[in-house]
């Protein structure tokens, strides 16, 4: 595979490297000389000192042939114009972007870059799931809403365990929607009991979130 | 009609005096605030500090109710991104950028957004001057895009 990283600070060093050792045909595209030396010092040849968001600069390096350009810079703006430039002028198949705010995935999706990598969200992710919550997990919040998914395993001593959904009292609002239960996913009913072991899948609000762990996790 | 501006340098500032001289309402924001200097004494527009790139940088300057964004900072690619954002994200009828670099320009007009290159135009009135009396140079303007909606 034909890998063009743009970018080679930190990320990009190690993204080619890896990917060098995967024996895959790597370029990295660096704007600064002195740092691009360096890289070819320990690297090899497989730098190309120049700016990656000029057309003729991603031109020479090939993208046309790219089967992947990834963009590591450390500006989002930068990724994103390098991103599209490669798409839209010389149809590079694939095109990833390294971004910093999260908030930007969405934007760049809608601008027709799909893959983004963002440090922060998963750095942000491991640290919502890690937080001990009584097993209340934050999936994922909702665009611009203030809903949750959440999932909690259901524990031996919760009180909700062995009740069917119709007994279940639940604080408003709350809803929900699969079961996980060994390894199979159920759309509950109105009979359908909730048991030890069970995964929970639900909605919830983030302000009714304490309220929702204790009706269904406490004992 | 509202404008955002992002970039208060010579162009953005002046763009945003002549607008708020008009009677238009003006909102121009830069990452730095000394940039804010260029205005003029009597500007009766808002300014705000923040970075445009950021979506909730443009919420807060009310790009969700302009009527145009202007994308004037000194980096194309941050123009590029801001009006791209101004344009798809919050729907602004009018979006122009500031694009030095001619071939991103020419790219990005593919991709629809209305730009202006001070290299182009720059060069472009140098030869004018140059070569007057000589046939004229039909390797285009300075400007792109469709035309303002109005």
């Amino acid at each position: 595979m034909y890998v063009i990283v743009a970018g080679g600070g930190k990320v990009g060093f190690y993204l080619a490297r890896e990917l060098v050792e995967q024996n895959h045909e790597v370029l990295i595209i660096e704007r600064n000389p002195r740092r691009a030396a360096e890289i070819e010092a320990d690297l090899g040849s497989i730098v190309m000192a120049g700016d990656a968001c000029e057309a003729t600069v991603l031109r020479e390096a090939g993208a046309e042939r790219a089967d992947l350009v990834a963009a590591v810079t450390g500006d989002d703006e930068d990724n994103l114009v390098i991103c599209q430039v490669c798409k839209a002028r010389y149809h590079s198949r694939r095109a990833i972007a390294r971004i910093n705010n999260p908030k930007n995935a969405e934007i760049f999706h809608r601008l027709g870059i799909d893959d983004t990598v963002s440090a922060t969200e998963v750095v942000l992710s491991v640290i919502e799931q890690e937080i001990p919550r009584e097993h209340l997990i934050p999936l994922l919040r909702l665009r611009e809403t203030d809903v949750e998914i959440v999932e909690a395993k259901i524990e031996r001593g919760s009180r909700v365990a062995g009740q069917r959904i119709r007994d279940v009292r639940l604080p408003s609002p709350a809803r929900i929607a699969v079961i996980i239960r060994e390894g199979t996913a159920i759309f509950p009913e109105d009979d359908t009991p909730i048991l030890i072991g069970d995964e929970v899948i639900a909605f919830t609000t983030s302000k009714n979130e304490a309220a929702f762990r204790e009706a269904l996790l406490g004992g | 009609m509202f404008t955002v501006i992002m970039g208060s340098g010579r162009v953005g500032a002046r763009v945003a005096n002549e607008l708020s001289r008009a009677g238009h309402e003006v909102t121009i924001l830069d990452i730095n605030g000394d940039a804010f200097r260029r205005l003029d004494v009597d500007f009766a527009g808002n300014t705000l500090i923040g970075n445009g790139i950021d979506s909730d940088v443009l919420r807060r300057a009310g790009i969700e109710r302009a009527d145009a964004f202007i994308a004037a900072t000194q980096g194309d690619n941050r123009n590029i991104m801001a009006s791209q954002v101004a344009l798809h994200i919050f729907n602004v009828p009018t979006v122009v950028a500031r694009i030095y670099d001619p071939l991103r320009q020419e790219t990005f007009e593919l991709l629809g957004i209305q730009t202006i290159s001070p290299t182009v135009m720059g060069a472009n009135a140098f030869l004018a001057v140059l070569l007057e009396g000589e046939e004229p140079n039909q390797a285009g303007g300075g400007t792109s895009g469709a035309a303002p909606s109005t």
